[in-house]
């Protein structure tokens, strides 16, 4: 039966989830403190009242008790005010945009570590990852050396995704023209399920990856076996890979060009389409040209996200 | 278009033979079992010549007990077709596993859960509670009717018009697939080019039409047609939340038609506003299209508060406890479902600041509601508990709606959204309070006021099976999308490679067929006590009621009160049953009464003619029926032959006979 259930979100094997379950576990536990004794009144009043019982009070005039009512409004407050605060700390602590201080309880992260970046591409129905310090990219396949931070940073060709590997992380929506961002460290080794968690359409269902977690030297060798096996993946290329296709397999690119994911998080892959970020740089310049194009005040607050701009150049 | 000469390119649109599923067997056959159905009820009504009578007593009446009965019968054939599709996904799911890869495509399966939840949310929930709010409201305030009687027919027609759309999706064309909320890019054109989105549109954009003039309807008549003596503070709880829901219809639906509106403007005319490209932005459908969704959960849940109310108190013998808080507990609940739509989707990178500040709103609401729970508890407390079927199903719903309002506040947690978010723990989550909160309290409600409505009670026997296989079936269906939200499964999959998954699945399965057997049982009870109804029948009074629905007959007379009753305390049919209250049996006056009118019909019917029209891109028709409409709604505004009145002999024989007739006289239960 173990195997039947593997509640992965109870003991995920990277830290970022872990500390995630740990609330989700502790506010589970403080709600417990009310809702338990809710559930036991309920069917304990309703048995001790009923119609049948002439032994309990009856007192059908009772509706008011300003004791009990201050009760029924601090308890539920007195709760959330706790649970208030552990989501704030934690909201603020876990952002997947914050990066990491730790790579796992008691293990606070050394100021020279540098984290694997990896740049996450949602195609119509496949995961296409970027490794821009190691020159290499893989379609349904994600490895990273454990108590190594990740700095993912993520978008999207066409539909909008969410990344999401229960065992790491987690999810963060991927999205057209738009960037978001997430960091997290894998503890264990192992061979992890990744999928899409937000529906996009046809081939959702089958947008699978595998994510691996691997030692330092595993993880060298896992990217010279990329290396040593992949293809180019230049603009023609992508464009193939781009048509929309279901369950697709592992794919290894031991190079790419080398502005490509700028290129589709700005949706100017094709030659002759204009970068949504130097059309944004026009508009902010007052560009006569661009200025019903650009938007320079329609930045979004967030700082890591590219705000959509108008495609205008391609018409 | 396809391939034809020009001219049937110009009458039919887009519409063509290929656009019947004729390749689809499910389908096929599912519209041969309809089509029969549908000529044996129509050869039935024919038979018998009862056309006249649905016309003349239900189709073209305005009055709201009427409506309220035809909404609640549109709901629940609804529910049939929306539980339909809720066993072909589980059952789908059962077996969808390694190279087994169900019966369902993905084409198909995609549809199916978009129909399941759009309909169940617009057209079962949404017409169940319009129905109760309809039939309990103008009675508990002692009003003859509502505030726009032409109004309230026009908004049931025109929510017929969108169930009309939605079905006729099932058979010509086909329907979205782009999920409940049709969310871009989905919905946009480059992945969703058939008709699907476009019916999907068209009928909530009338329905959501109807339902807007319903809240603007039912404000006006809280707010005007209250008894005398009835203060804001004197008002059932009922009505209170049904005051409080039509406030959220009217501010929140605007929100849905526009935003719908820019997305049909997206499709139709090639703007930008959602797409890809060219200065759309999804995240902006997102925002609004939640902004509308969030209230919208609470204008379902908060008039089952109000019915909870009513039947605790009731079945207790025993006032409310904590009415004020109870008023003060729907308010902020009212005002609070704006501030918190952002929760959906705390995954999109909004940042910690914004998440915070949404999820701790989010876990402010959870206070009236804890409130309320607690009110409940406490108006059982020193009364006079009878187990009814009514009272049952509101156990049942304090049980269930207790644990999804605590796994609700876990998903408030923005961290633990992070991983539970679109997984099935989130499918878990929202259906253990929409079926333990409002599916539960249409049950609850069907049971109490049935009586009310059709003069006699609903069989026990069956009320109560009913109710233990929705109890066991709910936990046996959703407890294990619970364990396998934890064990990281997503929803909307039609397909799963991981073996280990599956038992939970065909428990899931087996729930849901628990289920059918509570849903079969309900249709048995309704028939059983119709065959047994001169057994059950009940006098005005049969539960011992507390407000003034119950003071008048079973079922009420056109005009609900002869006299308009004097309101002194808050439970006013208690307070008037306490001092010795004798019903008038003479010094009648006339009535002035609505007429009926086939002009709400009429109207929605062009309507339903211009959605499809557009859904099948058929510009001449589109165009004529658009005209069509407005100049038959003109033409209505210009009708003044719209009242009349009942004169005193009919009414002293209305309060002489029928109803109140002393076989019906007697208090049961």
């Amino acid at each position: 039966m173990l195997s039947g259930c593997d509640l992965v979100l109870l003991h995920p094997a990277g830290d970022v989830a872990r500390q995630e379950s740990d609330l989700m576990i502790a506010s589970v536990i403080l709600m417990s403190l009310i809702i338990v004794p809710v559930l036991i009144a309920i069917g304990v009043i309703a048995w001790r009242y009923r119609s049948t019982n002439k032994h309990a009070d009856y007192d059908p005039e009772w509706d008011h008790s300003s004791k009990f009512e201050l009760m029924v409004w601090a308890a539920p407050l007195l709760i959330i005010i706790v649970l208030g605060a552990m989501t704030w700390i934690g909201t603020h602590q876990l952002d997947p945009y914050r990066a990491l201080t730790r790579t796992g309880a008691g293990q606070p992260l050394a100021a020279t570590t540098q984290p694997l970046e990896v740049e996450v591409v949602s195609l119509d129905w496949k995961w296409l990852f970027f490794y821009p310090q190691y020159g290499i990219a893989t379609v349904n396949q994600l490895a990273a050396p454990l108590d190594t931070p990740i700095h993912f940073k993520l978008t999207s060709t066409e539909t909008m995704n969410a990344f999401f590997v229960p065992s790491l992380s987690g999810m963060i929506y991927s999205m057209p023209g738009m960037q978001t961002v997430l960091n997290a460290v894998i503890n264990k080794p192992g061979d992890f399920d990744g999928f899409s968690s937000n529906y996009s359409g046809e081939g959702f269902t089958d947008m699978r990856f595998r994510f691996l977690g691997m030692s330092q030297r595993d993880f060298s060798r896992w990217v010279a076996k990329v290396r040593a096996s992949g293809g180019n993946l230049d603009t023609r290329t992508f464009n193939q890979l781009n048509q929309p296709s279901r369950a697709e397999p592992v794919h290894y690119y031991a190079r790419f060009d080398a502005d490509l994911y700028h290129r589709i998080l700005n949706r100017c892959v094709d030659p002759g389409q204009l970068c949504m970020d130097a059309m944004m740089t026009m508009g902010a310049h007052g560009d006569h040209a661009m200025r019903d194009g650009a938007a320079g005040d329609a930045m979004p607050s967030h700082p890591s996200m590219t705000a959509p701009a108008r495609d205008a150049a391609t018409h | 278009m396809p391939d034809r000469p020009a001219i049937w390119n110009f009458l039919l649109g887009r519409l063509s033979l290929s656009s019947l599923p004729l390749d689809n067997t499910i389908v096929v056959w599912t519209f041969v079992a309809v089509a029969l159905g549908g000529a044996a009820v129509v050869g039935a009504i024919t038979y018998h010549r009862q056309w006249g009578y649905l016309w003349n007593e239900w189709f073209t009446s305005v009055d709201h007990k009427k409506l309220g009965v035809m909404y609640m019968v549109l709901a629940t054939v609804m529910l049939f077709r929306g539980f339909a599709d809720a066993m072909l996904m589980r059952s789908q799911q059962a077996i969808a596993f390694g190279s087994n890869l169900g019966y369902l495509p993905p084409h198909h399966y995609d549809q199916i859960f978009t129909a399941h939840g759009a309909i169940m949310i617009f057209f079962v929930a949404m017409a169940y509670i319009a129905g109760f709010m309809n039939f309990v409201m103008p009675l508990q305030i002692g009003a003859r009717d509502v505030a726009f009687p032409f109004l309230n027919n026009f908004s049931f027609w025109l929510t017929v018009a969108g169930v009309v759309l939605f079905m006729a999706s099932l058979f010509i064309g086909d329907f979205s697939h782009a999920g409940w909320l049709g969310m871009p890019p989905v919905s946009e054109l480059r992945q969703s080019p058939g008709p699907g989105v476009d019916y999907y549109i068209w009928g909530l954009q009338l329905s959501g039409l109807g339902t807007l003039l319903t809240g603007i309807n039912f404000v006006v008549t809280v707010i005007k047609m209250r008894a005398p003596g009835m203060t804001l503070m004197k008002m059932p709880m009922f009505t209170w939340t049904t005051l409080c829901t039509s406030g959220l219809i009217v501010v929140t639906f605007p929100i849905l038609t526009a935003t719908l509106f820019l997305l049909s403007l997206d499709r139709y005319i090639g703007t930008h506003f959602f797409t890809n490209g060219f200065g759309g932005n999804v995240m902006m459908y997102v925002n609004l299209i939640w902004v509308w969704g969030h209230p919208e959960v609470y204008i379902l849940i908060l008039p089952m508060f109000g019915l909870y109310s009513e039947i605790v108190a009731t079945f207790s013998s025993k006032r409310l406890f904590g009415y004020s808080s109870m008023v003060y507990a729907t308010a902020s609940i009212m005002l609070l479902s704006y501030l918190v739509w952002l929760h959906h989707f705390f995954t999109m990178g909004s940042g910690a600041d914004v998440n915070s500040f949404f999820a701790l709103t989010t876990m402010m609401i959870s206070i009236p509601t804890g409130v309320k729970i607690f009110n409940w508890l406490f108006t059982m407390y020193r009364g006079r508990v009878r187990f009814t079927v009514p009272m049952l199903w509101t156990m049942g719903f304090l049980f269930t709606f207790t644990i999804g309002g605590m796994t609700g506040v876990m998903l408030a947690v923005a961290p633990a959204d992070f991983l539970l978010h679109n997984s099935l723990f989130l499918v878990a989550h929202f259906h253990n309070v929409i079926i333990g909160g409002v599916v539960f309290g249409v049950f609850a409600g069907i049971n109490y006021w049935f009586p009310k409505a059709f003069g006699f009670r609903l069989d026990e026997f069956w009320g109560k099976l009913s109710f233990w296989f929705w109890q066991i079936g709910f936990w046996v269906a959703f407890g294990p999308l619970y364990v396998l939200g934890l064990m990281g499964v997503t929803r909307r999959l039609s397909h799963f490679t991981d073996p280990s998954l599956q038992i939970w699945f065909i428990v899931a399965a087996f729930g849901a067929f628990l289920i059918l057997l509570g849903i079969l049982s309900f249709v048995m009870q309704i028939v059983v006590s119709i065959r047994r109804r001169d057994e059950l029948a009940v006098g005005n009074d049969p539960w011992g009621g507390r407000t003034l629905e119950w003071s008048t007959s079973s079922p009420p007379p056109p005009y609900n009160f002869a006299f308009i009753p004097r309101v002194h305390e808050r439970d006013a049919w208690t307070d008037m049953k306490k001092h010795g209250y004798q019903r008038p049996l003479e010094g009648f006056n006339a009535i002035h009464m609505p007429k009926n009118t086939a002009a709400g019909m009429l109207l929605a019917g062009l309507g339903t003619v211009f959605g499809f029209a557009m859904v099948w891109y058929i510009w001449w028709l589109a165009v004529l029926s658009f005209v069509a409409l407005l100049a038959a709604a003109i033409t209505h505004t210009f009708n003044y032959d719209r009242d009349g009145h009942l004169d005193a002999e009919e009414v002293a024989r209305f309060e002489h006979t029928g109803n109140w007739a002393p076989k019906a006289q007697g208090t049961t239960a």
